[in-house]
């Protein structure tokens, strides 16, 4: 690992203040996932300002729904009996994702700003846009197997690797972030993501010593018939080949509204508009899932080794409307 | 008498001894033909090993005498302090340095082992506040103040930890090297379950209350950050089921 100066504070302004004079400075949270970065010499900061100590840890109950601070742990909000009640598919999501003590470490902040895993990209011999832009793409024509289906361009193959984002993209949340000036911005939780385009070097749309200091869900009637569905590799700590979060709200028999998103499929968190706008109105049955489902993955494009993602992700998102509409999971 | 030094300088110099073997027979009171003799039955590889008990017994396995800073100054050097297994350590440490590395490398409590180095495996798995966590991915310069335990601090009183009994009464691992993990995962999960923490193959999340019974499948879960890769798992979950649920199983194979 690079030599790196090491910082704390108390202080969100005076973390961002840092942040924005040192182009070369990361906010360090959990760690989860930037140590291990920087032991691969994929990231290489040469200042590390440790924000474990912001006072940025409430989770709670808001005028329009509830708030998730930024420092808060995964463990602490897929726990909390705000979060079980009214967002047991967030719940659900964080608790799919890593191991006991990766959530005991990872923050609700860190998490969306955690790096793809993508094999090419943690491989400093391998060409990556993403890791040194310009040097092209190693898994568009490599082993892709975990690779995009959605959204994808030739200069990055990449997906998004949460859990916790696909229940916060399916749930209309929002991203509160601070700048280095002392000023707020809210954004949509799906605009918080990029798609590769020509900067695939950029995961998001945070701006430089910009920080999350809270993620706001609306309160909303899905929490009754929701659930997320995760398929991956081996049957625990693994990243998703697929999966879905998704959530009905009913009216008797018809689907009033529907929130659906994807993991494992794009560079962000795949909100499955065409499949909710198909199951609006309709009545909730196996058959308008398979439709809705087909709907979505219409517009897939697979690479060499992925085309399995297809039938695979309509199965999921078949079997996550199935087990949100009656809670038995088969 | 001049005479005699003499010679016995003359035998040093045959015998083509360093300084520090000199000295070595010098402390044992070997000396003149006696030495030649001794020499001639005991290698020059052999010697050194006369030479352990001039040495300070915790100079070579004690803790007490470790420097706590070391002996040059360094580059992003992080003062800080927290309680290991109850007792306060002060350390000057570079600020890469993992907490994993820290209680390895320079408070020699190498209990806690490093597997992957890149949190996949769980080997490093100790408790930090009561909470299990991976010291490989945590810098030590973040521990201020924080107190962690590692598999060294789970006994009371030289009494084994409940955890630590069940593991080697259900013959809970084969090579052993991710046991320590595994028995702070487990003594952690069992905080867990009474907390009625949920995990993803929880029944109706929505409604949880504390003190849960986990199922085997729930302990898998649960304890999935934690590879064996000896595949001791029937046997970890068997030690985990004792502890939490007092249930006996086949692969207890002591007398209780």
């Amino acid at each position: 690992m690079r030599p790196f100066t090491y910082t704390k504070t108390e202080d969100t302004a005076q973390a961002t203040s840092k942040l924005a004079a040192n182009e070369n400075a990361k906010y360090l949270a959990g760690g989860t996932n930037l140590l291990d970065l920087m032991k691969e010499d994929v990231e290489r900061p040469d200042e590390l300002v440790d924000i474990g100590l912001l006072d940025l840890t409430d989770i709670k109950e808001t005028s329009t729904g509830v708030s998730l601070g930024a420092m808060a742990k995964n463990t602490e909000t897929a726990n909390h009996p705000l979060v079980r009640k009214n967002f047991p598919m967030l719940s659900l999501a964080i608790l799919a994702g890593a191991s006991g003590q990766i959530r005991n470490m990872a923050t609700n902040g860190g998490n969306p700003n955690q790096r793809t895993r993508c094999a090419y990209f943690f491989d400093t011999a391998m060409p990556c846009n993403k890791r040194e832009p310009g040097t092209g793409c190693g898994a568009l024509e490599g082993q892709n197997h975990m690779h995009a289906i959605f959204g994808w361009n030739e200069n990055c193959v990449a997906v998004h690797p949460s859990d916790m984002c696909i229940a916060l993209a399916a749930l209309d949340a929002t991203v509160t972030i601070a700048d280095g000036n002392g000023k707020t911005r809210t954004i949509p939780f799906t605009e918080y993501h990029r798609l590769p385009g020509d900067q695939p070097e950029r995961d998001n749309n945070l701006e430089r010593g910009e920080l999350i200091t809270s993620i706001e869900i609306p309160k909303n009637n899905f929490a009754k018939n929701s659930y997320y569905v995760k398929v991956r590799d081996r049957s625990s700590y693994a990243f998703a080949l697929i999966s879905v979060g998704a959530g009905l709200e009913l009216q008797g028999k018809t689907i009033k509204n529907a929130r659906i998103a994807m993991g494992g499929v794009a560079h962000k968190p795949w909100r499955a508009y065409e499949a909710e706008q198909f199951l609006k109105g309709k009545e909730a049955t196996e058959e308008n899932f398979e439709a809705a489902a087909d709907a979505e993955m219409a517009n897939a494009k697979t690479l060499e080794h992925n085309a399995f993602k297809v039938p695979l992700g309509k199965q999921a998102m078949v079997r996550a409307l199935n087990v949100a509409l009656s809670g038995e999971k088969v | 008498m001049k005479e005699n030094k003499d010679k016995n300088q003359q035998e040093y110099q045959e015998l083509q001894l360093s300084a520090d073997e000199k000295s070595i027979l010098d402390q044992l009171g070997i000396f003149g033909k006696s030495r030649r003799r001794f020499l001639g039955q005991s290698s020059a590889a052999g010697l050194s090993l006369m030479a352990t008990q001039f040495i300070p017994i915790d100079k070579v396995f004690g803790q007490e005498t470790v420097p706590s800073t070391p002996p040059v100054p360094f580059k992003n050097a992080v003062d800080v302090s927290f309680s290991i297994n109850t007792k306060t350590q002060q350390l000057t440490v570079d600020s890469r340095m993992t907490l994993l590395d820290a209680l390895r490398e320079r408070l020699q409590l190498t209990g806690t082992k490093k597997g992957c180095d890149h949190g996949q495996c769980g080997a490093c798995t100790l408790l930090v506040d009561g909470k299990r966590v991976l010291s490989c991915l945590t810098l030590a310069a973040s521990c201020e103040g924080k107190e962690v335990t590692s598999i060294e601090g789970l006994a009371e009183n030289s009494e084994l930890h409940p955890m630590q009994k069940a593991f080697i009464k259900n013959d809970g691992f084969q090579c052993g090297y991710c046991t320590p993990g595994q028995i702070c995962s487990s003594v952690a999960l069992m905080d867990e379950a009474k907390n009625g923490d949920a995990s993803y193959v929880t029944e109706d999340i929505m409604n949880i209350s504390e003190n849960l019974t986990l199922s085997d499948e729930e302990v898998r879960e649960r304890m999935s950050g934690n590879i064996c890769r000896c595949g001791a798992y029937p046997n970890i979950v068997a030690a985990i089921q004792e502890v939490h649920q007092g249930r006996e199983t086949d692969y207890n194979w002591q007398e209780s």
